[in-house]
C-alpha cells in the first residue's frame, strides 16, 4: 500500500496536512499526535512584522461551524525563523509557511526571507477575510491572482502554492490566473465570509462584525470548488474546508485533490489528524487501492 | 503545560443546586490527578452541529477518586450547556483538561508574609463563584470570602466551613445589597492578597481597587475560546508585557491564563 502523493515535487508521506491557522506551528498538538504521522504541518500565518490581530470576540460558533476573524496575530518571520523552523525540524513532516502580508513587498519579504531556510514549500494566503489589507484583496479578482503569484515566484526558492479564496463568482478563474502566475499548486478553499449577530445582547457576534466560516458546514461548496478547480487546471491541489474525518478527505480527493487538509476539527478533536491517515490506510485496504494517487480526481 | 489529555469521562453524579445552575461531578482516567485550583476544562457536546467546546472551570478536585466537580450555569434553551444539565450519572462526556495555569497557592512569595499572618481574600461573582471553592479548600492560609450573586447563594454552606463568607446579592436577599465591591467596603474588609473570579466589570473594579491599595490581586479571566491549548489564538487579552507567542501584547486566556496578575492585564 502506497499512500505517498506527489506534491510540485515535493514528496509527502500521506496527503494529510493541516489547515493554516488551526495548528499553530504544531507545537501545542505535538502532545496529542505524533506530527512524524502527517503528510506536511501548515503553519499559521507568518508576515515579515509581528502582527497583534483584531479585537475580541473573535470567534463565534454556528451550526455546524464557526466564525472566526482572527485576523492573522503572529510574531513575524524572524522569530518564527528561530522558533517555531526548529522546532519542527524535529519531526519527518514536511514543511510548509502560510505568508501572509499588506502588500506585494511584504508577502516577498518574508518569501525571500525564507529561501535559505530549511523548509519544503510556501503557500500565500492571498484569501483571509479578516484583515483589511492584503489578504483577500488580492484574491478576488484574477488580474490581481495572477500579478502576486508572478511577483512572489520571482522571489521564491521553494515550490509555491497559491490560498484561494471562495469569496469569488467563479473559483476557475482564479485557479487559472494562478496557473498562469507560475504557482506550482493550489490550496483552497479559505473560510467563507459571514455574520453572527447575538439577538440577545443585539450586537455582532464579532468584534470585527464579519469573519471567516469553517467547519463542517461549508464542506459540500469546497468540494465543488476543488472538483471545479481540479478540471481546470494541471496543478495540484490541496483540498480544504470541513474535513473532519478519512470520508471527508477521500472525497475531496475523489473530487481532485492531490492532498487534504484539517483546520477547524482540530479544535474539536486535537488528534483527528493521525485519525484520518489511519482511517485512509484501512479504506485503500477495503478497496485494493495500491496507490492513493490512482483514485485522485477518479469521480468526474 | 503538560499532562494535559483529552477523555471520555464518566459522570458520577449531577444535580441541579439553583435555578439554571448544575453540579455534576466526573470521574476522570488521569485529569484529575493533575488538576490544580483555578484551571478549567473543555466540555464536548455530543451534538454535531455544537462543534466548539464549553470551557467549565474547576470547582472541586478529588484526587483520591479521580473525581473533578465543576459548576456550570446552562445559559439558555437549545444550548450546549442545556444538553450537560441532561446528562445522567453513568453517562459518559468528552473532556480536555486540565487547562490553563491555575492560582498561585504560595502566599509567602507572593506576599512576602508567612501564611499564619496572611490574609487572603477569595472573591467570586456569579458563574466566577464555583472555582472560588478548591482554591478556598486548598490555599493554607487564613480566608475570607466575599461571593456575589444576582439571587440564589449556590456553594454558600461549602464556603462556610472555609472560613469567613460574606454575601452580596443584586436583590439584596441575603447579606449585601449589591456587588463584592459593596460586600467589601460595607464590612471594612481587607487581605494581604486577592483572588477573583466573575464578571469583566467585576474584575475591572477589583483590579482597580487592588492597585489602589497595593494589594497583589490575582484575577481569572474569561473569553469566547476554540482550541484551549493555545493555538488558535481567539482568546486573548491585552496584556502590559510583551507576549511569548506572538510578541505583541496579546496574552492568551487559554495558555498563558487564565489567571493573571491585576497589573498583568487590560480589562
Amino acid at each position: 500500500m502506497n499512500t505517498t502523493v506527489n506534491l510540485a515535487g515535493i514528496e509527502l508521506k500521506n496527503p494529510v496536512m493541516t489547515a493554516s491557522g488551526t495548528f499553530g506551528s504544531g507545537e501545542e498538538y505535538s502532545e496529542f499526535v505524533d506530527l512524524n504521522r502527517l503528510g506536511a504541518v501548515v503553519t499559521k500565518g507568518v508576515a515579515n512584522v509581528p502582527w497583534p490581530g483584531n479585537p475580541t470576540p473573535r470567534i463565534a460558533e454556528t451550526h455546524g461551524g464557526m466564525l472566526n476573524a482572527i485576523g492573522l496575530q503572529n510574531p513575524g518571520m524572524e522569530v518564527f525563523c528561530a522558533r517555531d523552523i526548529p522546532f519542527l525540524k524535529q519531526f519527518d513532516t514536511k514543511i510548509i509557511v502560510n505568508v501572509c502580508g499588506k502588500s506585494a513587498e511584504d508577502y516577498c519579504e518574508v518569501v525571500e526571507r525564507l529561501a535559505d531556510e530549511p523548509v519544503d514549500m510556501l503557500e500565500i494566503n492571498i484569501s483571509c477575510p479578516n484583515v483589511k489589507e492584503g489578504g483577500i484583496a488580492f484574491g478576488q479578482n484574477p488580474a490581481s491572482v495572477e500579478a502576486i503569484t508572478r511577483e512572489v515566484k520571482k522571489h521564491a526558492k521553494q515550490p509555491v502554492i497559491m490560498k484561494l479564496s471562495p469569496n469569488v463568482t467563479d473559483i476557475t478563474a482564479m485557479a487559472k490566473a494562478a496557473e498562469a502566475g507560475g504557482a506550482d499548486a493550489l490550496s483552497l478553499i479559505n473560510t467563507i465570509t459571514g455574520m453572527k449577530i447575538d439577538v440577545h445582547r443585539q450586537k455582532f457576534a464579532l468584534a470585527n462584525r464579519t469573519g471567516g466560516l469553517s467547519g463542517p458546514a461549508i464542506k459540500p461548496i469546497a468540494v465543488r470548488m476543488v472538483y471545479q478547480a481540479a478540471n481546470a487546471v494541471r496543478l495540484p491541489i490541496i483540498g480544504m474546508g470541513g474535513i473532519a474525518t478519512w470520508e471527508d478527505a477521500i472525497e475531496f480527493i475523489l473530487a481532485g485533490a492531490t492532498a487534504v487538509s484539517t483546520g477547524t476539527a482540530n479544535f474539536y478533536n486535537p488528534s483527528v489528524t493521525v485519525e484520518i491517515v489511519e482511517g485512509i490506510e484501512k479504506y485503500m485496504e477495503k478497496y485494493h487501492i495500491e496507490n492513493i494517487s490512482d483514485i485522485i480526481g477518479m469521480v468526474k | 503545560m503538560s499532562g494535559r489529555r483529552k477523555e471520555s469521562a464518566v459522570i458520577i453524579s449531577q444535580e441541579g443546586i439553583a435555578l439554571d445552575i448544575y453540579s455534576m461531578w466526573i470521574h476522570t482516567e488521569k485529569i484529575a490527578e493533575s488538576a490544580v485550583p483555578g484551571q478549567f476544562i473543555s466540555m464536548y457536546t455530543k451534538d454535531g452541529s455544537k462543534l466548539l467546546p464549553r470551557p467549565i472551570s474547576l470547582c472541586e478536585i478529588d484526587r483520591q477518586k479521580s473525581g473533578i466537580r465543576v459548576v456550570y450555569r446552562v445559559t439558555g434553551t437549545g444550548t450546549g450547556t442545556e444538553q450537560f444539565a441532561k446528562l445522567l450519572s453513568g453517562d459518559t462526556i468528552d473532556i480536555l483538561g486540565p487547562l490553563g495555569n491555575g492560582f498561585p497557592l504560595d502566599v509567602t512569595e507572593n506576599t512576602g508574609k508567612n501564611t499564619k499572618d496572611c490574609r487572603a481574600m477569595l472573591i467570586g461573582g456569579g458563574i466566577g463563584v464555583p472555582p472560588m471553592l478548591e482554591l478556598a479548600k486548598q490555599l493554607n492560609t487564613e480566608k475570607i470570602m466575599v461571593m456575589g450573586y444576582r439571587d440564589q447563594q449556590f456553594l454558600r454552606t461549602e464556603f462556610q466551613k472555609q472560613g469567613s463568607l460574606y454575601i452580596a446579592t443584586e436583590d439584596g436577599s441575603a447579606g449585601t445589597k449589591g456587588n463584592v465591591m459593596d460586600a467589601i467596603e460595607g464590612n471594612g474588609l481587607s487581605a494581604d492578597i486577592i483572588y477573583a473570579c466573575g464578571p469583566a466589570p467585576m474584575l475591572h473594579a477589583i483590579k482597580r481597587y487592588a492597585e489602589e491599595k497595593s494589594i497583589v490581586c490575582y484575577i481569572s479571566m474569561e473569553e469566547k475560546m476554540a482550541c484551549g491549548i493555545g493555538t488558535c489564538l481567539a482568546c486573548v487579552c491585552q496584556s502590559k508585557e510583551i507576549d511569548g507567542h506572538s510578541h505583541v501584547h496579546n496574552k492568551r486566556v487559554c495558555k498563558d491564563g487564565p489567571v493573571f496578575l491585576s497589573t498583568e492585564v487590560e480589562i
